[in-house]
């Protein structure tokens, strides 16, 4: 296994071929991850809602890869992958399921509303679509400041429908801000289906009327997402203002781990999962002559290490303290208000 | 010294905060090109450049939202509600996503942003100019919530907010921008969130008011004082959120009798909390029932008779003060 798998890292001036192995890498890492929260949820050592991303690897994988330290970014409660991509420890993000004071929110909240400002990831509420707007004014900062970064803002078809969603795109529209907006159309908000949810088949087709680009990828491909990203991200970060990328995907479990999505057909499944972008990545690295076999063993073993030390770590973190439930409303006077965010070195754990 | 008007020192402290810190900017409907719709943001695009005052669409929700998305990398943003009838529609925003950002983030990530709510009636406002909406979030951790009652108030509070690294919502009266004017020293000065101020001293009864209720309050004070020889000591909360508990138990302490005033509407409002504070922690000391005098549980209509009928004023505060004296 190259060096670099399992490290930060950016095509150049690793071969291309390295970086690839090292998406592979992080693709396998966040499925390990999310099946194993999965089966914790149903060992009752994760309480509370479990939104499995299982599946839509690819999109966080493809979005995340091409962006730059600072790029603030927005994720979806689906999107555990994009912690994992911008550098969170996964031994933090499992200790923020397990209610443990390590965690993001120290306890406070459950799954992904915990946020990570020190690597610039922006904690979702379950009031979704509500981060656009907050991903907006990122950008709106970034462009203020002549920063050099951009603001990645997640949501599904389910979230397009909401009011703050238009009023974000729409503004970001007016004023040219550095955002992508990423659409993951998995097809159900929750159990309602994309048909009773709009009357159009893409969201992306909704960009036009704010003035810019939608674009379409098969979001199981992490090529299609790769491709596309790399080269949407870098007119936005050129200042020629916002995009969309919709992602066409499909949510493996429930809505929840709860949800034994009993209103889906077995058949559309079976179909989806016969298109996962992790066997159609491992199909094109063999075609480029890799020994895929040995790569995959290489990897699963590295990736169930990982794993397994974010759950040692978790589980042996504390429990907060009950007196613990009023700290963190609000910040103390004279407190640096941008204390995490100057560093360049966000450099965490992968 | 120098006389200004309660929107003048919103205008002022505006002014001032965007030239001591640069990354203090102003966000809103008609807050540039037109100077705000009562010119509170005026002459601010002329000094400051339209980066840093820019008009937005009608979309409340993303002038909180991205007011949120830029406190967050560090800037101090300022934005505005047109009136504060409209700060439903960023409730969410305001609510789940500023209050409870700094609780979600284990401690790790701050919202120092300013929500302006131009607020109150007694303007012909009707129904949707004329809100009181400030109890929808005394009752939200993680928000400040701040009611100026005098013009020094305004210009004072303002700062302290901007300077808080806090989401502040900063109601405003809309009756008092140009009814009041005061002499105000020229120059930086803050007032402290979380801390009411005495307006009257008085040892018979306690009258514990805010915001647009402040004047007629005090006018009430004054006349029972002269007719009846009653000395009411008048409380300014000035901020709502954190109440000033001890100050509002120190003066129910002090006179054993209590009248809560606000233009709010009674049921839920901000007196029902105030009332609970003392039954709970100085009911010993108490020489008669909390009473409350409000607006009326029910929308601020727009009619002369139906206002006037609707509002608290002069003659009801009068009337109340009497009655619980004589209790």
């Amino acid at each position: 296994m190259p060096e670099t798998i399992g490290a930060r890292g950016e095509p150049d001036p690793s071969p291309r071929i390295e970086y690839e192995l090292q998406l592979y890498y992080w693709m396998k890492l966040i499925r390990a991850f999310e099946d194993r929260v999965s089966r914790l949820h149903r060992q009752n050592k994760i309480l509370g809602g479990v939104y499995s991303g299982a599946g839509q690897e690819a999109i966080v994988t493809g979005i995340c890869a091409p962006l730059k330290d600072g790029d603030f970014v927005a994720p979806l409660h689906r999107d555990m992958g994009v912690f994992i991509m911008r550098g969170v420890a996964p031994g933090r993000l499992m200790a923020q399921l397990m209610g443990k004071e390590t965690g993001l929110s120290r306890g406070k909240d459950s799954f992904l509303h915990g946020g990570d400002m020190e690597h610039f990831v922006f904690g979702s509420t379950s009031m979704l679509g509500s981060s656009l707007p907050v991903a907006v004014g990122a950008a709106l900062k970034f462009k203020m400041k002549r920063d050099p970064n951009i603001a990645v803002a997640f949501f599904g078809e389910g979230a397009s429908s909401r009011g703050d969603v238009h009023e974000a795109m729409n503004f970001a529209g007016v004023h040219k801000l550095p955002v992508l907006f990423v659409c993951e159309n998995n097809r159900y908000a929750y159990s309602t289906p994309l048909e009773k949810q709009m009357a159009i088949e893409d969201v992306a087709d909704r960009a036009a009327a704010y003035g810019f680009k939608g674009h379409v990828c098969s979001g199981n491909d992490l090529l299609a997402v790769l491709e596309v990203t790399e080269r949407v991200v870098d007119k936005v970060r050129a200042g020629e203002g916002p995009a969309l990328i919709e992602c066409k995907t499909y949510r493996y479990r429930g809505h929840s781990e709860h949800d034994a999505a009993l209103y889906r057909d077995k058949e559309e499944l079976l179909e989806w999962e016969s298109r996962d972008p992790i066997p159609r990545f491992e199909f094109y690295l063999e075609k480029k002559g890799h020994d895929i076999k040995r790569i995959r063993d290489q990897i699963d073993q590295k990736t169930h290490q990982v794993v397994q030390e974010a759950v040692d770590y978790a589980e042996q973190s504390p429990l907060p303290e009950p007196k613990e439930a009023l700290e963190d409303l609000y910040a103390p006077p004279g407190a640096s208000v941008t204390s995490n965010l100057n560093s360049s070195s966000n450099n965490g754990a992968r | 010294m120098e006389q200004q008007t309660y929107i003048k020192a919103i205008n002022t402290a505006l002014h001032e905060e965007m030239r001591r810190d640069e990354n203090v900017f102003v966000m809103g409907e008609d807050v540039a090109d037109l100077g705000g719709a009562f010119k509170a943001t005026e002459g601010l695009r002329e000094a400051f450049g339209e980066e840093r005052v820019i008009d937005t669409p009608i979309s409340e929700a993303l002038i909180v939202g991205a007011g949120i998305g830029a406190a967050v990398l560090g800037m101090r943003p300022v934005v505005e509600m047109q009136f504060a009838d409209f700060i439903s529609c960023a409730f969410d925003q305001i609510v789940n996503m500023a209050a409870t950002l700094r609780y979600r983030h284990g401690g790790q990530a701050a919202c120092p942003l300013v929500v302006r709510a131009p607020s109150g009636a007694g303007v012909h406002g009707a129904l949707f100019h004329s809100q009181n909406p400030e109890a929808w979030f005394t009752r939200v951790p993680g928000l400040k919530v701040v009611a100026p009652a005098t013009v020094y108030d305004a210009k004072g509070l303002l700062k302290s907010a901007i300077r808080d690294g806090n989401p502040v919502v900063y109601f405003e009266h809309k009756r008092l921008y140009r009814s009041i004017k005061e002499d105000l020293p020229e120059g930086d000065f803050t007032v402290p969130i979380g801390v009411a101020e005495i307006r009257k001293e008085g040892s018979d009864l306690s009258l514990i008011t805010y915001g647009g209720t402040l004047g007629p309050s005090l006018d009430a004070a004054r006349i029972v004082e002269k007719e009846d020889g009653l000395g009411v000591e008048v409380l300014d909360l000035r901020t709502l959120l954190p109440l000033d508990r001890e100050a509002i138990l120190a003066t129910a302490r002090k006179t054993g009798k209590v009248l809560v005033v606000h233009e709010d509407r009674l049921t839920g409002g901000i007196g029902g909390e105030v009332a609970a504070l003392i039954s709970e922690h100085a009911f010993e000391d108490l020489d008669g029932p909390v009473r409350r005098v409000a607006a009326l549980d029910t929308h601020v209509a727009f009619s002369p008779p139906l206002e006037q009928t609707i509002l608290p004023d002069t003659n009801k505060i009068l009337e109340a003060i009497r009655s619980l004296a004589a209790y």
